[in-house]
């Protein structure tokens, strides 16, 4: 990514117009942020950076006034603002937001989009002729070097030009506010805009960030993608479990510094690890070339009775490669050998993946999972009601004890399994489902987020069931961004980055702190280098 | 793996030991008071409303002549909401139906009553036409994925077109006498046998959706297109077996209105929509309250009848009918919408799962 000079950073006396100091906020069980101070300098690009969870989320909400912090201030222009703000407050005050969904409409032009907040709010705009709409949209864009079409629906734009469109609304409200060039400085908050951009088109996007930097206003980019952080901002603060860890200048900082900020541990060594021991058996499952997605060529093999986990950033693609492997989603080219038959992605079905013995448990129980108004049995016993049928009938008592038995060897709660699977916990769900598709013993198992919304009790179990699984030669693949889950049940663990394996980690490796390290450092791998 | 620890784990004869306690278990559960009266409200307010309009009209309503009338006139309504049903189990619309029937009787009457064809060969031309309707629907809604309302509404429309161009808009009579015997004509227990036909139908349906792995497969496509999906059901073939079911169903219905009217008006699907999505809809607050069924249907439909026969035996002119069964549908779909909303809402106490 040469296009883009390591900035200068700005003065270190440089003005600071949005400074919060000292924010705690506190959800009834512990403290989210703990005595957090942000100091904003005009025309700088400031990273926020933390794992999932770490309050990054919280103090952005903060700032748009949707939660109330149970202490800190907000002191904008040398004035102090009280807290919690008022709705759109924040406005008035010159901030504003770019979240990860970007907030356009689809079904709306560019021009349309530009103006949405004119619009929702009847403003002047009302008495503009659509050409002059038009014409001011064109020339607001050309301002930003945004070549888009004001016409164009913003469902044909690109998601980079989305996400370009979005920071350029944000900048022209701004402005129109009365903020950034010539006036006041601005706070353009941009909340994770870039997860799910492809790598290409997003210099011209942080072109965007800088100039927006540099004439207007202070720009707060929250992330946690450690390259993206890197390339753009001028300092960066590492938030962990709700504390400020510190502040770096970006330049100064090395990647090591900041990861070690990032997860807390000490960096290990980079080539360390130990290559996977040699198996005598022959693969359960080989993928190869798998792209579609945001996966860009993935390979790997897993042998019977192992578990490998797949991890990686947001956006990094880990996740979509079950989807793709068992034709839920169509993949645009890439194949998987099982059983000793290949089988085209292109052309793969959920159909054609059970039938070859690949079993997918999908993250999203309620809408992916599962028919959360049909019974429990109804729902573990899909997979098998041809065995319980004679001649098309269902032999419901059979049928039922089985589901029964399947409740008890499973330990899901209530035992009766004529209730309706919505009723259940999160974790009973969870296990019913895994019940589902491990009962005809496939080959290989897919599961997504095993854990997600699953309490601490039933996860142990969770991970026990998919031990057994392995133990008795299911190939499994655990694909999650919880990294703590993957060392306690993985084998080996393949970390995604830019929808390609950037590592691989077995042995000792498989452990909390170096899949974190993993995930957040840069790969050494050549895609990264445009 | 050393950081899971194993858990003991029974074994299966030992389970299949435990099983048919738990069975026991579930039988002995006391049936809950208010469930019964969820399940059961609309038969409860079916024989409610037919116990008013006998005391009101002791000498019209309140005869056995009048019951049998009554439940030997719907079978028409009965068949194409029973059609409907199986296509809105599994989330499609069908709204073709009505005019399927009337499609189906025109070419029936035409074929019969205008060429001299026997019977027999009427009806299968009929339900020939039926299938490629629901071949059709299936096609553009399944395979092409169009909004299954817009499609059926478009091919029904489609043949009403037809069916009053083949007729030249005229009512066609004279149909063959075996047929008007086979569907009123004759009696059992003192109702005409066209009503027989309806419950045969539904201990069919009944049979199928609720003891078949059809029946459990139609069910869970209704839970979830993707979820069946991704568990590996054919969920396009179950689509394209229910449009063309809800087809058939309709073009016997078709059969069912000559054979009780002796003609045909081609006009006649018009006035069969709404009743028809009245009760399929009214009937998925019955039985099995938030979900569309065989019983619930029946009932449904012979409730609605009730409630208009006896309006108008008691004065009320003939527009009450389409005031009932309009105010049906928007009640049934209201009483729906409460339904499923309560129980989503008992069924996921966290609802963060």
């Amino acid at each position: 990514m040469q296009l883009l000079q390591p900035p200068a950073p700005p003065e270190g006396g440089a003005a600071v117009r949005f400074h919060l100091r000292g924010v705690s906020m506190d959800f009834g069980a512990g403290k989210v942020l703990d005595d957090v101070s942000l100091e904003l300098r005009d025309g700088e690009v400031h990273g926020l950076i933390g794992e999932n969870g770490c309050g990054k989320s919280t103090l952005i909400k903060i700032l748009a006034g949707f939660h109330t912090p149970i202490a800190g201030t907000l002191e904008v222009g040398g004035q102090e603002v009280p807290l919690p703000l008022a709705p759109a407050q924040f406005r008035d005050l010159g901030m504003h937001f770019v979240h990860q969904d970007l907030g356009l409409v689809p079904s709306l032009t560019a021009t349309e989009n530009l103006f949405v907040d004119a619009i929702a709010r009847g403003l002047p705009l009302r008495t503009l002729s659509p050409a002059a709409w038009r014409a001011r949209a064109a020339e607001t864009f050309a301002a930003f070097d945004l070549e888009i079409d004001p016409d164009a629906l913003v469902s044909q734009l690109t998601p980079t030009e989305c996400a370009r469109l979005a920071i350029v609304r944000a900048v022209h409200e701004m402005r129109e506010a009365g903020f950034g060039r010539d006036g006041r400085s601005g706070l353009l908050v941009l909340d994770e805009p870039t997860v799910f951009l492809p790598r290409e088109g997003r210099d011209q996007l942080y072109a965007l960030v800088r100039e927006v930097a540099a004439a207007d206003a202070a720009v707060l980019f929250v992330s946690h993608d450690l390259d993206e952080v890197q390339l753009l901002t001028d300092r960066v603060t590492v938030l962990r479990d709700g504390r400020l860890i510190d502040t770096f200048r970006t330049r100064e900082a090395s990647s090591r510094e900041l990861v070690s900020a990032l997860i807390g541990g000490e960096l290990q060594e980079f080539e360390s690890h130990p290559r996977p021991r040699a198996r005598e058996t022959r693969p359960a499952l080989t993928v190869r070339d798998v792209t579609g997605e945001g996966v860009d060529g993935v390979g790997f093999d897993v042998h019977p009775g192992e578990i490998v986990g797949l991890t990686g950033l947001l956006g990094s693609g880990f996740d979509a490669l079950p989807y793709l492997l068992t034709g839920a989603v169509r993949a645009q080219r890439g194949e998987i050998g099982l059983g000793g038959r290949t089988h085209a992605l292109g052309a793969m079905t959920p159909r054609a993946a059970l039938a070859a013995g690949l079993a997918f448990v999908p993250g999203d129980r309620k809408r992916l999972g599962s028919a959360p108004q049909l019974s429990v049995a109804d729902n573990m016993m899909l997979l098998r009601l041809g065995e319980f049928a004679v001649r098309g009938v269902m032999r419901d008592g059979a049928l039922s004890r089985e589901a029964a038995r399947l409740a008890e060897a499973y330990d899901i709660r209530p035992r009766d399994t004529t209730v309706a699977y919505g009723s259940l916990s999160g974790g009973n769900q969870q296990k019913a489902l895994i019940a589902k598709w491990l009962q005809s013993s496939p080959p290989v198992l897919l599961i997504h987020e095993p854990t997600q919304g699953v309490d601490v009790g039933a996860r142990q179990q969770v991970f026990e069931v998919l031990d057994e699984a392995a133990g008795r030669g299911t190939a499994v693949v655990v694909a999650s961004s919880d990294n703590e889950q993957l060392a306690q049940v993985c084998h080996r663990v393949l970390v995604l980055s830019g929808g390609r394996v950037g590592e691989e980690l077995t042995g000792d490796d498989v452990d909390k702190h170096r899949i974190s390290e993993a995930v957040y450092r840069r790969p050494p791998s050549r895609e990264r280098e445009i | 793996m050393a950081n899971v620890t194993k858990r003991p784990r029974s074994t299966a004869p030992a389970d299949a030991e435990r099983a048919p306690a738990a069975r026991l278990r579930a039988a002995a559960r006391p049936l809950a008071l208010d469930r019964v009266a969820r399940n059961y409200g609309l038969v409860g307010a079916w024989i409610a409303i037919a116990v008013v309009f006998a005391l009101l009209e002791p000498a019209t309503f309140g005869t056995m002549d009048n019951a049998q009338t009554i439940l030997g006139s719907q079978s028409v309504v009965l068949f194409l909401a029973l059609g409907l049903m199986v296509a809105l189990k599994v989330g499609d619309f069908d709204v073709s139906t009505a005019f399927v029937m009337a499609a189906s009787a025109v070419i029936l009457a035409k074929l019969n009553v205008e060429h001299g064809w026997p019977i027999v060969a009427a009806i299968a031309v009929a339900l020939a036409m039926a299938v490629v309707v629901g071949l059709l629907n299936a096609l553009l809604v399944v395979y092409l994925g169009v909004n299954s309302f817009i499609v059926t509404l478009g091919t029904g429309t489609v043949l009403l077109g037809a069916s009053q161009w083949l007729t030249s808009s005229q009512t066609i009579s004279g149909v063959s006498q075996s047929l008007v015997d086979w569907t009123i004509g004759n009696r059992l227990l003192g109702i005409s046998v066209q009503f027989w036909y309806g419950v045969a139908l539904c201990l069919l349906l009944a049979f199928v959706l609720g003891r078949t792995i059809v029946g459990r497969r139609v069910a869970f496509v209704g839970g979830s297109h993707t979820v069946a999906r991704l568990s590996g059901l054919n969920v396009r073939r179950i689509r394209t077996g229910t449009f063309v079911v809800a087809a058939l169903l309709s073009a016997l219905a078709g059969v069912i209105y000559v054979g009780s009217q002796g003609g045909i008006d081609p006009s006649s699907g018009q006035n069969m929509l709404l009743p028809t999505f009245a009760a399929a809809f009214l009937g998925a607050t019955a039985v099995t309250p938030g979900r569309f069924n065989t019983w619930g249907t029946f009932i449904a439909v012979y409730f609605l009848v009730t409630g208009i026969t006896g309006l108008q035996l008691v004065g009320a002119q003939s527009y009450v009918q389409n005031v009932f069964y309009g105010a049906a549908l928007v009640v049934a779909v209201t009483l729906s919408r409460l339904l499923v909303g309560r129980s989503a809402s008992e069924t996921d106490p966290s609802g963060a799962s």
